[in-house]
């Protein structure tokens, strides 16, 4: 059986600096995606990035990409894609699957960066051809430069739903509306207003009820809803639109920490279930790592300092960097992290974040 | 409408902003107008800005400052800006006209003398010009900087365009 001293799971921005960073101190690394792309995201965030100076701010995800991956290939990180991680047992063993080829690889440790997935949004006609996550709308307009429809409406106002609507319009679609059924919207008012300048409607306290169409999406019907999200009478209203695009958030993509016997608690700040880890990321399964969305949802830029936490640690416990050293790394990255985590959402999630750590530290 | 429920700032809301320079500075000559409101963890506008005129400092997360004396108008920070909520404003371009110049993401960019639509922050036209430059440049990483020139009392409502021929979320 092959042998590797980490394999990490996921080549996002997460997987892609925990690789970069274990690689820099001289530990043999191999990198798996399923997709035939690496990036994970990265490469459909065609926006430029808030952060600092010192994190690719102002930089659009594709350059970041690409960026991480010439780091990756200039310290040696072996890239295998569209290498599917089925399994996990016994002594870190990954059973991987490529195309018609299954194989197993044991591996010192390993770090899942295996980020996150779009939660889903029920209502009658919401398995009508037509009714699209937002993520898979960014994909084929983006990636493959297919803009699905002609009229969208966006359902949900939080950061994704802003931004791939802004995208639909640079692409040449037309969004109808953006409806959201809280009583604000949930992302950033700089994002909002790139839209509402542009004439996109953004009303809340609103939501979709009901997505009609003979064989596709034809209408879709609208109601107002109070702050016990129960619909108020006489509001319905009716658009026409040819795609729903559904971006009510996204959960922790956490299959193979479960496989692994990892532990999970539930965390609604953080998404749902994540995996049970402490300060350095490491996982209750001694040699497994976690970074990203998958412990917690979270922004591109927080995934890049969690996947230099991982990294630093893995390299660590490999006896490849000091403790000392590998400490000032990790310090570095939890500054940033507080920093990132400054407005009123991101305190929430940093506090939740910090207990679920804390609370594995001590043995709890 | 406010910016958590509507999605835009009112022109009220705006001015008050550390980023917006006051009246008496826009009189003077062109100058940076920072429409940043909200605790985003972003500061490429500092490094952007020759004359060190805007500032964050620590955390990340406060609102931009504009120094609105050591500002020039010499408009760099406009495409620079990730959350594309910086515009440059000469408010007395000539005795009626005020110009604006503002980040702009959408192909085809428009020409020199192009008829435009001009939009408030809201999206309802506001009235009609035509494009007066289009700026772009490797450092501006793909957003242009494109100008016109409104009467001047839609100087701090006018912030977008659409070309005429684009029908775009008509």
């Amino acid at each position: 059986m092959k042998k590797k001293q980490l394999v990490v799971v996921g080549s996002g921005p997460a997987g892609l600096s925990a690789a970069v960073q274990a690689a820099e101190y001289g530990v043999e690394v191999m990198l798996l995606d399923e997709h035939s792309r690496p990036g994970g995201q990265l490469f459909k965030q065609i926006h430029k990035f808030f952060g600092s100076h010192s994190h690719y701010a102002g930089m659009r995800g594709p350059d970041i990409g690409r960026l991480l991956l010439e780091r990756a290939q200039s310290r040696g990180v072996c890239i295998s894609l569209e290498t599917t991680v089925w399994g996990i047992f016994q002594d870190r063993v990954l059973g991987l699957v490529s195309g018609d080829r299954t194989d197993r690889i044991q591996a010192d440790k390993i770090i899942l960066a295996t980020g996150a997935t779009e939660n889903a949004l029920r209502f009658p006609g919401w398995t009508l051809p037509g009714v699209m996550g937002a993520g898979a709308v960014q994909t084929m307009v983006n990636l493959h430069r297919v803009l699905p429809g002609k009229r969208f409406l966006m359902v949900g106002s939080g950061n994704v739903g802003l931004i791939v609507s802004y995208h639909l319009l640079q692409a040449g679609g037309h969004v109808v509306k953006l409806v959201e059924a809280l009583p604000r919207i949930s992302g950033w008012g700089v994002h909002a207003s790139k839209l509402a300048r542009c004439g996109v409607p953004i009303e809340v306290s609103k939501t979709v009820k009901r997505v009609c169409g003979r064989d596709r999406v034809e209408y879709a019907e609208l109601v107002s809803v109070d702050a016990e999200w129960n619909e108020i009478p006489g509001t319905k209203e009716r658009i026409e639109v040819d795609v729903v695009c559904v971006a009510v958030g996204l959960n922790p993509l956490s299959e193979l920490a479960w496989i692994a016997g990892c532990g999970h608690k539930y965390i609604p700040e953080l998404g749902g279930w994540v995996p049970r880890h402490d300060e350095s990321l490491q996982t209750l399964v001694p040699g497994i790592y976690v970074a990203g969305d998958v412990t917690g949802i979270d922004e591109a830029s927080t995934a890049m300092e969690e996947g230099r936490i991982a990294g630093i640690s893995a390299a660590e416990t490999l006896g490849c960097i000091s403790g000392g050293a590998a400490d000032a790394v990790r310090d570095k990255a939890y500054t940033q992290l507080a920093e990132f985590h400054q407005s009123p959402w991101g305190i929430r999630l940093e506090a939740a974040q910090r207990k679920l750590r804390a609370g594995e530290q001590d043995g709890a | 409408m406010a910016l958590e429920t509507g999605g835009y700032l009112s022109e009220a809301g705006a001015a008050k902003l550390p980023g917006v320079p006051s009246r008496n500075r826009m009189e003077r000559g062109a100058c940076a107008v920072i429409e940043c409101a909200q605790a985003i963890p972003c500061n490429p506008c500092v490094t952007a800005c020759p004359e060190q005129a805007i500032s964050i400092g620590i955390p990340l997360t406060r609102l931009p400052v504009l120094a609105e004396d050591a500002c020039t108008g010499c408009g760099l920070c406009v495409a620079i800006c990730p959350g594309l909520a910086i515009f440059n404003i000469e408010l007395n371009y000539d005795e009626k006209h005020s110009r604006i110049s503002l980040p702009y993401e959408f192909y085809p960019l428009p020409a020199v003398d192009d008829p435009v639509r001009v939009l408030g922050r809201n999206g309802e036209k506001l009235c009609s010009s035509r494009i007066l430059k289009v700026r772009t440049a490797k450092q501006f990483d793909h957003t242009a900087v494109v100008s016109f020139l409104v009467p001047k009392h839609l100087a701090m409502a006018a912030r977008n365009i659409r070309p005429n021929r684009a029908n775009d979320n008509e």
